[in-house]
């Protein structure tokens, strides 16, 4: 027993002392697998009546070896933090393929999943303690802005659809052994509002602690999330909660976003995350910052003192998060001002 | 003092944070947006009126309201569904939603509605303690959890507090409730005190003014962090009619309360007299009333308030500029792109003018160059530029002829440029926008049109003795003509600069291919802004040598990186990049049979059909607007002249629709192909498959992949030969732009630049619809194989469907010559008049045409750098001489 308590450690006391590192996308790795719309259907869902490829939390049904082998080779590269493959597990985003039903399933084995693998890990070396985050993504609909050009006044979502549909979301990860929720990828702050207040309400129904992430998008060099707030205000619109981090991932690179991730810490008591893609995307879609090159950026946050929690996002693999681990190794984490 | 102690800030926030601490100055609640207090809000809710309403909030935020209070509790209204409509619409206008909201209600439900819609955090007006301490821990509870701060009135289960006694018993118990019982953070906490009014002529009401303040003093001291707030204008109440005493009384208010603590409020700021400038009997008077300071303070004062009555303030349509000086008048019109009173402003300074001429070289030129400076510090936007230009052209055009009369040889500009498209490309939307804005300031623009062969460029330059060249272009092959242009300049021992801008341009190719041809200095133009800049910086006798210098020296920095990069990148061979093609399961493949085969032709097509299918995007693009549809409206730097582009987008798209002045056509073809060797596509007369009637050469990748991506062909997605599956390819034509020189033309005359090239870019952007739609209809009915597609035009844009529509010329298949292949295998010409140029551009430059692939694996990718290899085996497969080749696929080969 006293062993395991000694696994258990706290995470907020450990990034009290240092930089803890992030997993890398999960898309991109995938990608490297070229499912086929066979692959992603697996057996279970042969006759499935929508296509499903593209579906990648689905993999964690369908293929659970290969979402197993991503989480393997993050954590070997050194991530103390790993994501479960949820980004897209809500009843709102999964309706694109007809699988609201499958969303508590999906999460909860998603979970479980990222759990075996972070277990294996820290027995094998208890100094290293490694956590599951659950992965909460935007969804795909926005709750404060309008699909309809000519109708800026509708709405394709409501708060309490939002609300009620990251709970299942949250319940499932919680359950399927998350230490921690990500709230990630917020493009629209009133979806993560919502988010935030599902996860409150299950705190309190549960009577459970469970440490939160939140983390913003800035879409360009507007300096803005693409619901139109500025770092600072969205900043301002989340702390009402008390979260493990606030930060930023996604839509930039790590040196674009820089200047926003300053304003974040300089604002915020709170501890400071930050999962940039690998770089912008050149002229073909695709990410190609190299791990070094990514690495040389994620010095200057630690230079300038920025971050406590930093990791990747689109883009990035098991060699960017590696070049990341070695910069992070010889720093101090953040102190709040 | 306690309140300093580790007190956090009062952080709110809209789209921009609002941050409120000891040191912030009064925060000023804007209060016409309440339907209690507002009447004339009340009446445009009540009619669903909400554009107006919306201005009534935007008024309020630019008259400076820091917060804006909006209420909906009226007994005709639902209030609920008011309150949520309208926060949504606020959400949708970014000047507006910049600040907090302040959620007023009575009811719950109203509140809990308005937190629902509020991305940021916001204020709730308000809660209390008066239906029982339970309820009142719910509410915190659940505000706490949306994320807002709240408004704590001065009532219990007792009632409204009216005392100093009262109001500090129940602010003590509702903050120990909030901090001890709920953990509702104390900054958060915003005490409204009650304000009551005074000189009613009621003894009670006498101290209603000194007790709030002093309770105000008593909050500040004892409950740490907290903020107070107050209604303002109930304190007046009695002086209903009376404006200039209640402005008085406001400010005397204020003037205390804040010296007592009161740090926010709900103020109408048009209500608002300066302290220091009150005239001193009334601020005496006044004062003894706010103050108490004398029993008989009500009758002195509304004795006083007799002589005082307040004359009601005029308003007037803004025209104030017309009242300015001459040249004020000139700069304002051509600032703001106002023609209405241009000609008479002209005159008068033509009368004043010794020389007709010195009007434009003085009056326009001054109000030129703020436009000039204005655009070139982004405080301007393109459009509103050639509106500028505009009234600049109606004002020469109505000098021009006294200039002549006077004899004089005709406005002589500043430099003389000449601009041209080059041969074999037709588009010049981007080279006329420069034009215009050169000749805004005051560049005499000598414009060749398009197609230009470079011998009558020449020509031109010697004849007109021009001072700068400006060449454009599209299409791949333009980039050759104006490295030859280049050659041809320096071989003629021209000393003039030579300008490139365009879309198919950029700043490495210019250094790589064209500057090293030519000594006089070549530069890559960006964007229109930057032609201004540009040109000015040639153009000056003093700077242009250095100028010339410093760009030279750029440029062979870009050549050396571009050597340096171009030989690190690593290649496939030809065959090994075959080997590593896209592998698509044959066997196992169902390829559906197109329920068409053959040729099509629409030659009347509504226009109005296509409005649906526009992608805006691109058209911003155009204008030098950058972002996307639809955000791009509501964008905090471009935003507003986005919607005045696309109102007038939408205008031009009307007049055209309704008097069908450009006319649409289309063809597309559906037929029976298989790959063959790798990389080309056969397409057969007959399901025999053995007479080939047409033959699509395509080209592949060859940089060296990450494991497991493909080196990609067009020719993947189409079933080989060997695998005796029967596949499909189509091809496809179509132009909008029929009546579009013409229409431009008549513009062009009329000196409505603006109006032109609006013409242009609403035909590029109605055949691209025409594209999409006729694509959605060949996979939907003519091919057939998603009959059941239900996309939006945000998916249509985004490009979700199944099967591909790539264009020779563009990134997949960078080779224009597979449109001859095209415009043979549908008759292109022949069925819907479209015309290939010898450069290969369409004419009607409105125009798309492209291949239709169905297969689901197929997708747009770029072609990238191929090696000279896989050129020369082309050249033999086309049957084209090697430096032909060359010539076509030169951007693409890797040297």
């Amino acid at each position: 027993m006293g062993k395991k308590r000694l696994i258990m450690q706290n995470i907020e006391e450990i990034l009290k002392e240092k930089i803890l590192i992030l997993d890398g996308a999960m898309g991109t790795m995938i990608q490297q697998y070229n499912f086929t719309e066979e692959d992603f259907r697996g057996n279970r869902f042969k006759d499935f009546a929508v296509f499903l490829k593209g579906n990648n939390d689905l993999l964690s049904i369908t293929q659970p070896e290969a979402i197993k082998e991503v989480h393997k080779k993050y954590l070997e590269a050194g991530a103390d933090i790993i994501e479960t493959n949820t980004f897209s597990g809500t009843t709102i985003a999964m309706a694109d393929y007809k699988m609201e039903d499958l969303v508590y399933e999906l999460n909860y084995k998603s979970a479980k999943i990222a759990k075996e693998v972070a277990d294996e890990f820290t027995k094998n070396n208890p100094d290293k303690p490694r956590f599951v985050a659950g992965s909460m993504g935007p969804t795909n609909k926005t709750a404060s802005m309008s699909p309809e050009v000519n109708d800026p006044g509708f709405r394709a979502i409501t708060f309490e659809e939002l609300k009620t549909a990251y709970k299942q979301q949250a319940e499932a990860l919680i359950d399927g052994g998350a230490d921690l929720l990500l709230v990630e990828t917020v493009f629209d702050t009133l979806n993560a509002k919502a988010a935030l207040f599902a996860i409150e309400e299950i705190k309190s129904e549960r009577n459970i602690h469970i440490p939160v992430m939140v983390s913003g998008t800035i879409t360009d060099a507007s300096g803005r999330t693409l619901s139109g707030q500025t770092a600072e205000a969205f900043l301002i619109s989340v702390s009402h909660i008390p979260l493990l981090t606030v930060g930023l991932n996604c839509a930039l690179g790590a040196k674009q976003l820089t200047p926003y991730l300053q304003i974040i810490s300089d604002k915020t008591s709170f501890a400071v995350s930050a999962h940039p893609n690998a770089g912008l995307p050149n002229a073909f879609g695709e990410y190609d910052e190299s791990p070094q090159d990514m690495a040389e950026q994620i010095k200057e946050y630690l230079d300038k003192n920025l971050v406590n929690i930093v990791g990747g996002c689109c883009g990035t693999t098991p060699e960017h998060i590696k070049a990341i681990a070695e910069v992070v190794k010889d720093y101090k984490p953040r102190i709040a001002k | 003092m306690m309140q300093k102690m580790n007190c956090k800030k009062l952080k709110l926030s809209g789209l921009e944070p609002l941050i409120i601490d000891e040191n912030s100055n009064f925060i000023n609640v804007g209060e016409r947006t309440n339907v209690a207090g507002s009447r004339k809000f009340l009446r445009l809710i009540k009619e669903e009126k909400y554009d107006e309403a919306l201005d009534i909030a935007r008024h309020q935020v630019e008259g400076g309201a820091q917060i804006i209070d909006i209420n909906m509790d009226d007994g005709l209204i639902d209030g609920k569904k008011a309150m949520v409509d309208f926060m949504n619409l606020i959400a949708a206008e970014p000047d507006i939603a910049r600040v907090p909201i302040m959620i007023d209600s009575s009811k719950w439900e109203i509140i809990e509605a308005g937190l629902q819609v509020t991305q940021g955090k916001s204020v709730v007006n308000s809660i209390s303690l008066k239906e029982g301490k339970e309820n009142f821990i719910r509410q915190a509870t659940l505000i706490k959890r949306y994320g807002a701060a709240a408004i704590i009135m001065a009532f219990d289960e007792v009632g409204q507090a009216d005392s100093y006694e009262r109001r500090l018993e129940i602010t003590k118990r509702s903050y120990d409730i909030l901090v001890n019982e709920v953990d509702f953070p104390p900054q958060d906490i915003i005490f409204d005190l009650n304000i009551f009014p005074v000189a009613t002529g009621m003894d009670e009401h006498k101290s209603n003014a000194t007790d709030f303040i002093e309770a105000t003093r008593w909050v500040k001291e004892n409950l740490p962090c907290v903020s107070v707030s107050g209604g303002l204008s109930n304190v007046s109440f009695s002086f209903r009619g009376n404006n200039t005493v209640r402005e008085a009384m406001h400010s005397v208010f204020l003037y205390h309360a804040i010296q007592a603590g009161m740090n926010m409020g709900i103020v109408n700021p048009t209500m608002l007299e300066v302290y220091d400038e009150i005239p001193k009997g009334l601020l005496k008077h006044v004062e003894d009333v706010i103050l108490n300071r004398r029993d008989d303070a009500t009758e002195r004062l509304l004795e006083f308030a007799e002589t005082v009555k307040g004359t009601k303030k005029e308003q007037k349509i803004d025209l104030s500029w017309r009242r300015k000086s001459l040249q004020d008048r000139i700069t304002h019109a051509l600032v703001k792109g106002v023609d209405a009173y241009i000609i008479e402003d002209i005159e008068e300074a033509r009368k004043n003018a010794d020389e007709p001429v010195e009007v434009i070289e003085n009056n326009l030129m001054t109000g030129m160059n703020v436009v000039g400076e204005l655009f070139g510090s982004g405080k301007m936007f393109l459009p509103q530029v050639v509106k500028s230009a505009r009234v600049m052209k109606k004002a020469v055009a109505y000098l021009t002829p006294f200039i002549e009369e006077t004899k004089e040889a005709g406005a002589k500009g500043v430099g003389k440029i000449l601009m041209a498209t080059v041969k074999g490309d037709v588009h010049d939307i981007g080279k006329n926008i420069v034009s215009v804005v050169l000749s805004c300031n005051n560049y005499k623009i000598i414009d060749l049109g398009v197609m230009v062969p470079p011998e009558k460029i020449i020509e031109a330059a010697k004849k007109e003795n021009v001072d700068i060249i400006g060449l454009s272009g599209l299409i791949t092959p333009s980039l050759d003509e104006m490295v030859f242009l280049a050659k041809e300049m320096e071989r003629q021992n021209f000393k003039v600069p030579l300008l490139i801008g365009g879309a198919t341009t950029s700043k490495a190719h210019t250094a790589v291919k064209i500057d090293p041809e030519y000594k006089y200095g070549v530069v890559h133009v960006l964007d229109a802004s930057k032609a201004v800049t540009v040109v000015g910086d040639l153009l000056n006798k003093k700077e242009a040598e250095y100028y010339i210098k410093n760009v030279k020296e750029d440029y062979n920095k870009v050549r050396k990186g571009f050597y340096s990069r171009a030989n690190k990148k690593e290649f496939l061979t030809l065959n090994e990049a075959r080997k590593n093609k896209l592998k698509i399961d044959w066997e196992k493949e169902k390829i559906p049979t197109p329920k068409f085969i053959g040729i099509k032709v629409f030659d009347q097509i509504h226009l109005k059909k296509l409005v649906d299918y526009i992608d805006w995007t691109p058209f911003f693009r155009t204008w030098e607007l950058h972002g996307k549809f639809p955000d791009i409206l509501t964008d905090e730097k471009v935003g507003e002249e986005a919607s005045n582009l696309y109102a007038d987008a939408k205008k031009m798209l009307l007049k055209i629709i309704n008097n069908n002045l450009l006319e649409a056509k289309a063809v597309f073809g559906i037929f029976l192909a298989n790959a063959v060797d790798n990389d080309d596509i056969e397409v057969y007369e007959n399901s025999f498959r053995e007479s080939v009637k047409a033959k699509f050469i395509t080209l592949r990748q060859q940089s060296k992949k990450r494991v497991g991506i493909a080196n990609i062909a067009l020719a993947d997605f189409i079933a080989p030969k060997e695998s005796k599956k029967e596949d499909y390819i189509g091809a496809f034509c179509v132009t909008a732009g029929f009546g579009t020189d013409e229409l431009a033309r008549q513009f062009e005359v009329e000196h409505q630049d603006y109006e032109a090239i609006m013409v242009k870019a609403m035909a590029d952007r109605l055949a691209e619809a025409l594209a999409e739609y006729l694509h959605q209809e060949v996979r939907r009915q003519f091919w057939g194989y998603a009959s059941n597609e239900q996309f939006t035009n945000n998916d249509l844009v985004k490009e979700k469907f199944r099967g591909i529509r790539p264009a020779p010329g563009y990134p997949s298949c960078p080779d224009h010559t597979e449109k001859r292949t095209i415009w043979n295998l549908l008759k292109v010409e022949e069925n819907i008049g479209v015309k290939l140029t010898e450069g290969l551009s369409m004419w009607p430059a409105a125009s798309v045409s492209g291949y239709y692939f169905a297969n689901e694996k197929s997708k747009y990718f770029g072609l990238g750098k191929i090696t000279k290899a896989q050129v020369q085996g082309f050249a033999k497969r086309k049957n084209m001489d090697i430096k032909e080749a060359m010539r076509w696929l030169g951007p693409n080969v890797n040297e």
